[in-house]
């Protein structure tokens, strides 16, 4: 590969990454994609959502063609305590049609080798089983970038970082801040194998539907986080992810509070007779607006959860944002490259692009998110816990009066709950919760 | 096929970690892309890496107080180094480490 050189080099096949090489290979750009693991999606992994909105405009109706699981009819928020929940429960015909709401389940290791097959199909090349040891530079800038391969030194006007959330090289270039406890979520995820008439019949499901369930509170024992329960084809995705900082503040270890969290009444019928058949864990960006670095500079592009790009909130989307970024990243490419100048300058429009897109406006309205949470405990600890006993007490049959009932739920509030402080945080939870 | 719904009554049992590990492919190499400052490990009283990892790679050596490392269970998440920086984590050779069949 010695003195190889392409116009753009991408360093990792994820969402960003093959979105931004499907883009500018379609506009006649030479790009060369760089991917670790055996083949795209080998290493890569989620949650269990893909939001699709950015995908239907690269591929026009993926859903009849791509290895998609089943898209989101019904999404349901739950906050639990040790032997009860609250459901918030939306479900809807209206996402029973395209673009099926942009919101599907699928499974990383098979997406995202279709999704690369796209890429390739537009002319981009591909190269698996290698690894990007560094950035190569003269001066400030980049020029390219040095594999594990035998001369494996490669070239390019321009490269993107897409590596996702463990970003070694954004963090060893100085292109972003320092990953730090309190801007990583670890999650750990189980892939359950069930028929599909099950999971339909337990989940009131009909052909390709799917729900998508968040748990929060107890499920997660307070800590800034959620677990999740998101139905497949024949499988179901069950996981828990929490920031690092609050599973170092209380001594857990993720696959304990998984398997509590598998093992809660709630939670555990719907479990029942499924077989484990994968396990997997990754770290998720929570960095916030105001500590994003310019995630661009001379010769280079950060995209995807390399560059932080997650929304915090309880929308937690990242797959549309990472695609988003890639496009951009690829438009910007092609405005600099009608100058020729891949500089700092030449490529300032990445930045512009994403500030003035719902990726950056998003990200700014959820500036405080985690910060919030962080600082008003109450919200992911407390208060669930108190609506949960609030909502079982109000519905307890045992003989007393409404009356009395209605006076004992008023004190307990009163008891428990301080209301200026309330207000001064439903105040402020308007910008970093909604 | 008609499926028999008594076959999918009995509850779900949670896997060891070390069944959980097997159902992964992961490809070794004899090289370490895992390393750990053993003095700085023996000065965290919390021992965090030993519980904060997923796959638990780390284990205590409790005869030598020292952090043994099973990188070949790693799974690749990275956590280890941004919990503890005592940790230092790089990605495997390419081509090696895990693979994931559903992800």
């Amino acid at each position: 590969m010695s003195d190889e050189k392409f116009e753009v080099i991408i360093v990792g096949a994820g969402l960003s990454g093959v979105a931004a090489a499907l883009t500018l290979a379609r506009n006649g750009v030479e790009v060369l994609v760089i991917e670790r693991g055996d083949f795209p999606g080998a290493k890569n992994l989620f949650g269990g959502i893909l939001y699709s909105g950015v995908l239907a405009e690269l591929v026009p109706k993926f859903w009849e063609k791509a290895p998609i699981e089943r898209h989101i009819v019904n999404r349901r928020w739950v906050a639990l305590d040790v032997d009860s929940q609250v459901a918030i429960d939306l479900k809807s015909a209206h996402f029973d049609k395209p673009p099926y709401n942009n919101t599907f389940t699928a499974l990383r290791s098979q997406f995202d080798r279709w999704f690369a097959e796209q890429a390739e199909e537009e002319g981009a090349l591909i190269i698996c089983e290698t690894t990007v040891e560094g950035l190569l530079t003269e001066g400030d800038r980049v020029v390219g970038v040095r594999t594990g391969r035998d001369d494996g030194d490669v070239f390019a006007d321009c490269v993107i970082l897409a590596e996702g959330a463990n970003a070694l090289l954004s963090e060893g270039a100085g292109l972003r801040p320092a990953m730090t406890p309190a801007n990583r979520v670890n999650a750990v995820k189980e892939v359950l194998a069930l028929p599909s008439e099950i999971i339909e019949d337990r989940f009131h499901l009909e052909g390709s539907q799917g729900a998508a369930v968040e748990y929060f509170g107890g499920a997660v024992k307070g800590m800034v986080g959620s677990a999740f329960i998101y139905t497949n084809r024949d499988s179901i995705s069950v996981g828990v992810g929490c920031l690092i900082e609050d599973y170092l503040g209380t001594k857990t270890a993720p696959y304990e509070l998984l398997d509590e969290f598998k093992a809660h009444p709630s939670v555990a019928p719907l479990l029942r007779g499924a077989k484990t058949v994968e396990y997997a864990t990754k770290m998720i960006p929570e960095d916030s607006y105001d500590d994003f670095s310019d995630l661009y500079a001379d010769g280079i592009m950060l995209v995807g959860d390399c560059a932080g790009l997650v929304n915090p909130s309880i929308h937690h989307e990242g797959t549309n944002l990472a695609m988003a970024s890639g496009v951009f990243a690829a438009e910007a490419f092609l405005e600099a490259r009608k100058k020729r100048d891949f500089s700092r300058t030449g490529l300032g429009s990445y930045r512009s692009r994403l500030n003035a897109s719902w990726v950056m406006q998003d990200l700014k309205h959820y500036r405080g998110t985690v910060d919030f949470l962080r600082a008003n405990r109450e919200f992911i600890d407390s208060y669930p816990r108190i609506t949960v006993e609030l909502m079982r007490d109000y519905f307890t049959i045992d003989d007393t009066p409404k009356t009395e009932v209605r006076r004992r739920l008023i004190r307990k509030v009163r008891d428990e709950v301080s209301f200026l402080r309330l207000m001064r945080q439903l105040w402020q939870a308007r910008k970093n919760l909604i | 096929m008609a499926i028999d719904v008594k076959d999918y009554l009995q509850p779900h049992v949670s896997l060891s970690i070390s069944e959980r590990l097997d159902l992964v492919r992961r490809r070794f190499t004899d090289e370490s892309h895992i390393a750990v400052d053993q003095e700085a490990f023996r000065n965290d009283d919390d021992r965090a890496v030993l519980y904060i990892c997923p796959a638990q790679v780390f284990k205590l050596n409790e005869e030598e107080d020292s952090c043994i490392v099973n990188f070949e269970d790693c799974l690749e998440c990275g956590t280890c180094q941004v919990a503890r920086r005592y940790t230092s984590w790089r990605n495997p050779k390419g081509g090696y480490g895990v693979t994931y069949r559903y992800g």
